[in-house]
This record gives C-alpha cells, sequence and structure tokens, in this order.
C-alpha cells in the first residue's frame, strides 16, 4: 500500500487523542509532553547532524526561539497555542537559515562551537529584552476557553481537552509525529542523498554536481523550524519562562544524545533514543536530581560511542546482517 | 580536434606568500587525450583544483566550453561537463558502490533535464570498469585499485565533457596500470576529452597526445610526447626533484 507509513501517523495521532480522553491521570501527560519535547529536538538535530553531519551544540538556542517567540506573541497580540507553534517555527527557521549562511561555511568543530556561541549571545539577548520578562523571567497565564476554529478547546465542562496538560501533550505529540513523517521523507529524498554525501566527503559531494551549500541551509531551516515549533509551548506548559528554563543545557546534550544512542543514519534512530533516554530520565528524575541526571546521559553517551557507534539501529541492523550470512 | 574545450588563461594561485601557480596559459582540445606532468609539489593537483572549481585563482580565467566558468561554484562546474577523480580516493563511504555513482547521476542527470534510468546507466559503468560484481558492496571493502576505478566511474556518471584523471595510478602495480589506461582509452573513444594527471611517465606518454610539464607552478614545457622525452627542462625537472619520476 502506497500510504501505509501516512495511514500510521494519522492513526497514532488518533491514539493520542483517545489517550487524553481516556487515561485520568494528568502526571502521564505532564511526562510525556517532556518526552515528545525531546523526541522533536532530537529528530530535528538528526536532520542537519545525523543526515548531513553537521554537529549543532546550540539546539537550546532554537528551542528557545521558539519559546521566546511565544512569549512575545502573548503579550503583544495574545494568540492561541497553535499560532504561537506556527510562529516559533518560522521565526526559529529564519533563524537557522541565517546561522547557517554565517556559519556553515566552517567545518567539524568549528562549526560546532559557532552554534554553541550563538546560543550564548541569543541567551544574553534575551536576559536583556525586558518585554519578554528579561532574566528574571516571566509568568504566563494560559488564556481561559481558548477556541480553535469556532471549537472550545480547554475547559473542564464543554471542552475538547479537560484541562491545558492534556492539550499540550497532544499538540507536542502530534507535532513530533508530523516530524516524524518529514525526516522519513527526507531521509528517502534527493535532500536526504545530498546529505548524506555531505556527510561522507563535502568536496566530492560538491565536484559531483551537490549544491552543497544550498542543501546545508535547507537542512539548518527546518531542524531549527522544528525546534522552534517544539519551544514554543514550553511557556504555556511552565505557566512560567525564564532564560535559565529555555537555554537549559539538557535541550542541547539531549537533542544530540538521543539521536546518537537510538542511531543517525534512520528517521527511527532519535525516535527510540528519545523515547529510551526520555523514559529513564524521567523515572530516575522522580529519586534523583537534574544534574545527576545529566551526568547519566553522558555516560550512556559514552558506552554507546564505544560498543555502539552506530546506534541502536546500527547494532540491529549489523546483528541481523550477521545472522543472514 | 581543434577546437578548445578547456582554455586555462594566466592563471596564478598562491598560498598565503606560496605561489602554486604561477600565470600558467593552455588548452584543451575537444577529444584529445591531454597529459599533465610534473614532480610532486609542483602545482598539478592546484590547477585541477582551479579547474573543478574547488579552489578560486585569484589571477586568470578559465573557459570552459566556450564559457567563463572563473566565477562558478564546483557543483555548477560539473553541470556544465566537468567532472574528476581524487587522488586520494574519497568515496562517499556509507554508501554502497553503485549508490557512489547515483549521487552524480541524480544532482547532475536531473538538472539536464533527462529522465533516463539512473541505475541502469551507473550499472552500464560498473560493467565497461568490470566493478559490476561490487556494485551493492559497501566501499570500505574496496582495494586500492577498486577505489581508483571508483573514482573514475563516479566522475563518468556525472555524464562529462571533460574527465580530469588525478594520479589514478599511483601505487598501482604495472598490470593494474594498464586497465585503468585501457579505461580512459574506451571513455576517450566515447568522444569524452580527457586530462591524464600523472606521475608515472610510462602511462602517460602511452595515453597522451599532448603534454604540458608543470614545475613549481610554472609550465616548463608543452608539446607531444616524443617532445617532451627529449626536453632538457622536463628532464632537468624530474631530475632535480628527489624522487623517483
Ligand atoms: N590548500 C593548500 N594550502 C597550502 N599549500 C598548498 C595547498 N594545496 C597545495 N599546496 C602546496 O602547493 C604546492 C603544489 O601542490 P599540488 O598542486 O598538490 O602538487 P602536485 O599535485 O603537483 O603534487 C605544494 O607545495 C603544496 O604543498
Ligand atoms: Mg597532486
Amino acid at each position: 500500500m502506497k500510504y501505509k507509513f501516512e495511514i500510521i501517523c494519522l492513526l497514532l495521532i488518533v491514539g493520542l487523542f483517545a489517550l487524553t480522553q481516556i487515561v485520568g491521570n494528568q502526571f502521564y501527560f505532564f511526562i510525556g509532553f517532556v518526552i515528545l519535547q525531546y523526541m522533536v529536538m532530537a529528530i530535528a538535530w538528526n536532520v542537519l547532524g545525523g543526515y548531513g553531519g553537521y554537529v549543532n551544540f546550540g539546539s537550546a538556542g532554537f528551542l528557545a526561539t521558539g519559546a521566546y517567540t511565544a512569549v512575545a506573541l502573548i503579550n503583544f497580540l495574545d494568540v492561541g497555542l497553535v499560532e504561537q507553534m506556527i510562529a516559533g517555527g518560522i521565526i526559529a527557521g529564519l533563524l537557522g537559515l541565517a546561522t547557517g549562511y554565517l556559519t556553515l561555511r566552517l567545518r567539524g568543530v568549528y562549526f560546532a562551537i559557532a552554534t554553541l556561541a550563538l546560543a550564548i549571545i541569543l541567551e544574553t539577548i534575551v536576559a536583556h529584552w525586558d518585554y519578554v520578562g528579561g532574566a528574571a523571567g516571566t509568568s504566563i497565564l494560559p488564556k481561559r476557553k481558548p477556541e480553535l476554529l469556532g471549537e472550545l478547546i480547554v475547559d473542564r465542562k464543554e471542552g475538547i481537552f479537560g484541562n491545558y496538560k492534556e492539550f499540550l501533550f497532544f499538540l507536542m505529540g502530534t507535532v513530533a509525529i508530523i516530524c516524524v513523517w518529514i525526516s522519513r521523507y527526507i531521509e528517502n529524498s534527493k535532500l536526504g542523498r545530498g546529505l548524506n554525501a555531505i556527510k561522507d566527503s563535502e568536496e566530492a559531494a560538491e565536484c559531483m554536481g551537490v549544491p552543497t551549500m544550498r542543501l546545508k541551509l535547507i537542512a539548518t531551516a527546518i531542524s531549527g523550524g522544528m525546534m522552534g515549533v517544539a519551544g514554543a509551548p514550553l511557556a504555556s506548559y511552565l505557566t512560567f519562562i525564564d532564560p535559565l528554563s529555555a537555554f537549559n543545557l539538557e535541550y542541547a546534550i539531549n537533542a544530540i544524545a538521543m539521536p546518537m544512542i537510538g542511531g543517525t543514519v534512520s528517521w527511527a534512530g532519535p525516535v527510540i533514543g528519545a523515547l529510551l533516554l526520555g523514559t529513564a530520565q524521567q523515572v530516575s528524575s522522580l529519586w534523583i536530581q537534574s544534574e545527576l541526571n545529566l551526568l547519566i546521559v553522558g555516560v550512556v553517551l559514552v558506552v554507546f560511542v564505544i560498543i555502539a557507534p552506530e546506534g541502536i539501529i546500527g547494532w540491529f541492523r549489523k546483528s541481523r546482517k550477521g545472522s543472514a550470512r | 580536434m581543434s577546437e578548445a574545450l578547456l582554455k586555462v588563461d594566466g592563471v596564478s594561485k598562491h598560498f598565503g606568500g606560496f605561489t602554486a601557480l604561477s600565470n600558467v596559459t593552455t588548452h584543451v582540445s575537444q577529444g584529445e587525450r591531454f597529459g599533465l606532468i610534473g614532480p610532486n609539489g609542483s602545482g598539478k593537483t592546484t590547477m585541477i583544483n582551479c579547474v573543478s572549481g574547488l579552489l578560486r585563482n585569484e589571477e586568470g580565467k578559465i573557459i570552459f566550453d566556450g564559457k567563463d566558468v572563473t566565477n562558478l561554484k564546483p557543483h555548477k562546474r560539473t553541470g556544465a561537463g566537468i567532472a574528476r577523480s581524487f587522488q586520494i580516493p574519497r568515496p562517499f563511504h556509507t554508501m554502497t558502490v553503485i549508490e557512489n555513482l547515483m549521487i552524480p547521476a541524480e544532482f547532475v542527470g536531473h538538472h539536464r533535464g533527462e529522465k533516463v534510468d539512473d541505475r541502469a546507466e551507473a550499472m552500464e559503468i560498473l560493467e565497461t570498469m568490470g566493478m559490476a560484481e561490487k556494485a551493492n558492496d559497501t566501499t570500505l571493502d574496496l582495494t586500492q585499485i577498486e577505489l581508483r576505478k571508483l573514482e573514475l566511474a563516479r566522475a563518468m556518471a556525472a555524464k562529462p565533457k571533460l574527465l580530469i584523471s588525478d594520479e589514478a595510478m599511483a601505487g598501482l602495480t604495472g598490470q593494474e596500470v594498464d586497465e585503468v589506461i585501457d579505461i580512459l582509452f574506451k571513455m576517450n573513444e566515447r568522444g569524452i576529452t580527457i586530462i591524464m594527471i600523472e606521475h608515472i611517465m610510462r602511462a602517460v606518454m602511452r595515453f597522451s597526445q599532448r603534454i604540458i610539464c608543470l614545475d613549481a607552478g610554472q609550465l616548463i614545457a608543452e608539446g607531444t610526447p616524443d617532445e617532451i622525452v627529449k626536453n632538457k627542462d622536463v628532464e632537468r625537472a624530474y631530475l632535480g626533484s628527489d624522487d623517483d619520476g
């Protein structure tokens, strides 16, 4: 069947919706949102890092761009969540394009450092921008009785969703599934093949007709845009935002660690990595503090780099090949 | 044969204070088998980098097929019909052999609005190279000569008018060298103009119709293989260098 994957995606979205209607314990939506947000970050990072081989250390900067675009929009226009996410995606996508234009001439570790610097610059700017709360941060009160296309979305009695946690969970899940679809599409497209060639040898790719600069710019824009969408609902989720939470190092590290652990060559890698690492982190965070959590991520990453450098996907492929022989 | 496909016009290239190419002027005719020789470090690869666009020459012009390509990016030049191999093979190492050929087939072929079966064409190229049974191997499993052949095969998949082979034979055995020369002859018979860069004199002499010799970035001789063999400057350049030209 031609549209098998698309149908599975739609069914998953329906499934997510069903969960919000059936499951009563809000705690699951609370941590589910975080795992799904990490999943989007991991998928986004992998478009540039996994397919194209350009390591972005500044993922938190793109996520925060989405988050603060939303905050600015709430302050300025009082628009709804969906509009915030679209705007966050566009602004972060444009930022990706601009960053790419400035930094993609750099290779390897220099590019990675440039992206890190970008995140630091953005954080400094936001910390001095009082309209969005500055360094102290600002509280965000979710809109009461929000509507989308004339429907009452969140309301305890008459809304589609009983509360904001359910709505946010459903939104982030839908975004994650759309990002899965996009990254799978890229992987099997001319863009994906061109990015792979760039990863293997940029000079050879360019000399074999691949417009390397253009493909890298497209990849940074898509990657940045996805991260912006993931970041836009952050303020609504926390009901508070400050530079520390938006530019959290955990985003940058997980965005790299999750694809590396799952496997960077395929769309499924970041998804598997986010599900495993994200769930493990959320569960363990019930008992241990977040600094220790980062340490665990680091250790797991080192272990993977040593015993399964191509991630879980690569490990599975290899063992299947081995048994076929 | 008389019409120039490639003109290199007064090209100079500097790396900091070092002059790697100094005011080189030459041309390659349509359909020609052209040899580029010179001792190690004389600027052969640098000249090819300027022609293919990986390096920009500070002075002079590169004219290809009647158009000034001096300021074009490499992929645009490939689209115009220049394809090259790399002296140190740079395969797409996460791909299979045939996937390596599919990259230029897809990116250059599509560019020209051609609608053809890329895979079948790539397979045909691999067959002429004697690489057909390696099509689905990863490049990590290839031997040195197979990697050199892959470099040429991948360049061929870009459907070039001009194919530049940068020392495809260094380090190969005598029999392997003959094999590569045969492949280049076959491509030339199909109407592709070929620049062969080589350190091994015997190979270039047999293959080329016309040869130029670089020494320390300067063009020191130009002529038929016979003329080059007798040229005193060429002899001096090769004797003066401490490697075994
Ligand atoms: N990117 C570069 N940066 C600095 N020097 C270079 C570069 N490429 C080549 N060179 C220098 O230019 C000279 C010519 O090199 P090259 O063209 O590779 O010689 P050949 O191919 O004839 O052996 C050498 O001295 C080499 O060290
Ligand atoms: Mg060389």
